[in-house]
């Protein structure tokens, strides 16, 4: 089997025991904490989308995250059918995005980063505000609130993040957000459009942000419309995201397990010291380890094949810079 | 009507001067080395801390404190450059912006824990027998403090002008400013001004964070809102020019107190966000910038 057999059928099995989960295990805190791994999953992957393959940092994720939480669950609770509710709720999201996209990304630098920062806390704020009471099910819909279906909604939901963003980083759009985040003025002098580009992976990002928000709407039986909102959304999915391994499709993935699990474990020990661990952690990361988890892993795998394979005379080329 | 205006704009006035200080810290620092250190906050949450504690535990009065924060801001600004913003100098500019960004946000995270974990979320302020003088002039009053704290502001600001204008490090850190190449060329240790504006702006910081403790309160979650201030000023400014940046801080000061009394207070803090927006799309060089690439 090749490489991309090996990793093809490790998904699948995955996928399969994932599927199976809720049949075997019967525990609805079980079922919950792998709902919550798969939410953070699906929300650090559509950072990375943006802020891994194109360079562009989103401080505001929240705002994204929150949008679709909002409009899914007004429209839900309205009457409306779940799918167009969260579809509804992922492209509002998308709007939001350009409307700060469109004018940030027109500048380089620091606007883009405050830009978004800005917009998320405008939100957060705002609907704190607006809506303080909090959002709880009606009881109709409590009785016969079951866990199963809206950890399938989650499986699925993930499995379309990371599929897409498996999609578009192999396509040809793919090759020219990352260009972009290599080098700017060379992507655009051979024709890749910055902005285009980057809006391109901005809305994808929104969007699946705006799903994961939606999916949150259907799960949650009662929370505060600002929760969705709040910094803190933005802030563990990026670091998920770098943690793991920032600019690739595995990254998010390890990250948020393993996100979760120390978070899991630290808070039972040591209340909000796992904050000051993942903030080290994500401190080291950017400073020596800029592949995350998954490179570290790359680079053992490399030292191990030198060792058991003969030396060969590999000629690289080299970038001047 | 127009009194409790008046009176409100006074306010805004005076919160306004410290928002232009925590923004003139940050401006510094990214203007000479690139580095958007979005810790700010924190180290003016630590500014606060510390003349707190001084004038708490040694009944020190919280303007004199003002020394030893200072001192101690700028410790720990060498020791955060030195541990870890030394290593992205080299990198290229654009890197540089979103590595220092990502540092200082795990940095703030780290910081601002460790201020819950040390002083609880408890908020505080500096509360002395003169904290609730004030004196009237025209009929609007002014809290001495606040008013004393609007003219160290200003005399902190007029101070780092003239080092900046009149000194020859003052000069190597404007002309990096300016060309960092040139300036190396011309035999500017880049490395030294680095070190220098980072622990200069971390200073400013402290500066601000005692003034906030002494008007105002402090919390360990205060951070963040700082430095969100700091960077909606600093963008309202116009990048790099301290008297923009200052006057910047003023207006989002007015602007927020206004929006206080003609809307409602919930909304006092999202004005500023919206002002940074408007900005973004009409006016991106600033209030008071120029034109440039």
């Amino acid at each position: 089997m090749t490489r991309k057999q090996v990793t093809f059928s490790a998904l699948l099995i995955l996928i399969a025991i994932l599927a199976f989960l809720p049949v075997v295990v019967k525990k609805d805190s079980t079922i919950n904490l792998a709902l919550l791994v798969l939410l953070y999953v699906s929300l650090a992957s559509s950072w990375n989308i943006l802020g891994g393959y194109s360079g562009q940092i989103n401080l505001g994720h929240a705002a994204f995250f929150g949008a679709g939480t909002l409009v899914t669950r007004s429209l839900w609770l309205a009457g409306w059918n779940l799918f167009p509710s969260l579809l509804a709720g992922g492209l509002v999201a998308v709007a939001l995005a350009l409307l700060i996209g469109i004018p940030a990304f027109r500048l380089r630098g620091i606007y883009f980063a405050i830009g978004t920062l800005a917009l998320a806390q405008i939100l957060y704020i705002t609907v704190g505000n607006t809506l303080p009471m909090i959002s709880s099910l009606p009881a109709q819909s409590l009785a016969t609130y079951e866990l199963v279906p809206r950890y399938y909604l989650f499986l699925g939901l993930t499995i379309l993040t990371t599929g897409t963003a498996y999609f578009l980083v192999n396509s040809r759009l793919g090759l020219g957000i990352m260009a972009i985040r290599e080098e700017e003025d060379a992507a655009e002098s051979l024709g890749v459009s910055a902005l285009q580009h980057k809006l391109l992976a901005l809305s994808v990002s929104a969007f699946f942000a705006g799903l994961t928000g939606g999916a949150f709407a259907y799960y949650h039986v009662g929370y505060y419309p600002q929760l969705p909102f709040a910094p803190e959304w933005t802030f563990d999915s990026m670091m998920m995201a770098y943690i793991g391994g920032a600019g690739t499709i595995i990254g998010p993935i390890i990250g948020a397990v393993f996100f979760v699990i120390v978070r899991e474990f630290l808070v039972l020990k040591l209340a909000e010291l796992h904050l000051i661990v993942f903030g080290v952690l994500f401190i080291l990361v950017v400073l020596f380890l800029p592949g995350g988890l998954v490179g570290v892993w790359g680079t053992l795998q490399k030292a191990l094949a030198r060792r058991s394979r003969p030396k060969e005379i590999k000629l690289t080329p080299t970038r001047e810079s | 009507m127009l009194e409790p205006l008046v009176q409100n704009l006074a306010f805004g006035l005076l919160v306004g001067a410290l928002y232009g200080l925590a923004a003139v810290g940050l401006s510094l620092v990214f203007g000479v080395t690139k580095f958007l250190n979005v810790a700010h906050g924190e180290l003016l949450m630590f500014g606060g801390y510390a003349s707190f504690w001084i004038f708490t535990l040694l009944g020190i009065d919280p303007f004199l404190t003002l020394a030893s924060t200072i001192v101690f801001l700028l410790v720990i600004g060498l020791v955060l450059y030195k541990l870890l913003f030394a290593r992205m100098v080299k990198l290229t500019e654009s890197v540089k912006i979103q590595n220092t960004l990502l540092v200082g946000f795990g940095l703030s995270l780290i910081l601002q824990n460790l201020a819950l974990r040390l002083w609880t979320a408890d908020t505080r302020s500096i509360t002395t027998f003169y904290s609730g003088s004030v004196f009237t002039l025209l009929g609007v009053r002014f809290p001495i403090v606040r008013v004393a704290s609007l003219v160290i502001a200003l005399v902190t600001l007029l101070a780092l002008d003239m080092f900046l204008r009149r000194t020859y490090t003052g000069k190597a850190l404007r002309a990096t400013v300016e060309n960092w190449e040139a300036a190396t060329l011309m035999g500017i240790d880049i490395q030294r001004v680095y070190l220098l504006s980072f622990v200069l702006g971390a200073a400013l910081a402290g500066v601000a964070g005692c003034l906030v403790s002494v008007g105002y309160s402090i919390d360990p979650v205060m951070g963040m809102n700082w430095t969100l201030k700091g960077l909606i000023v600093m963008v309202l400014g116009g990048l790099g020019s301290i008297t923009g940046t200052f006057v910047g801080g003023l207006v989002l000061g007015v602007t927020e107190s206004a929006t206080g009394f003609f809307l409602s207070l919930t909304y006092r803090e999202v004005v500023g966000l919206v002002l940074f927006v408007l900005i973004l799309v009409f006016r991106p060089q600033g209030l008071f910038g120029t034109k440039e690439g």
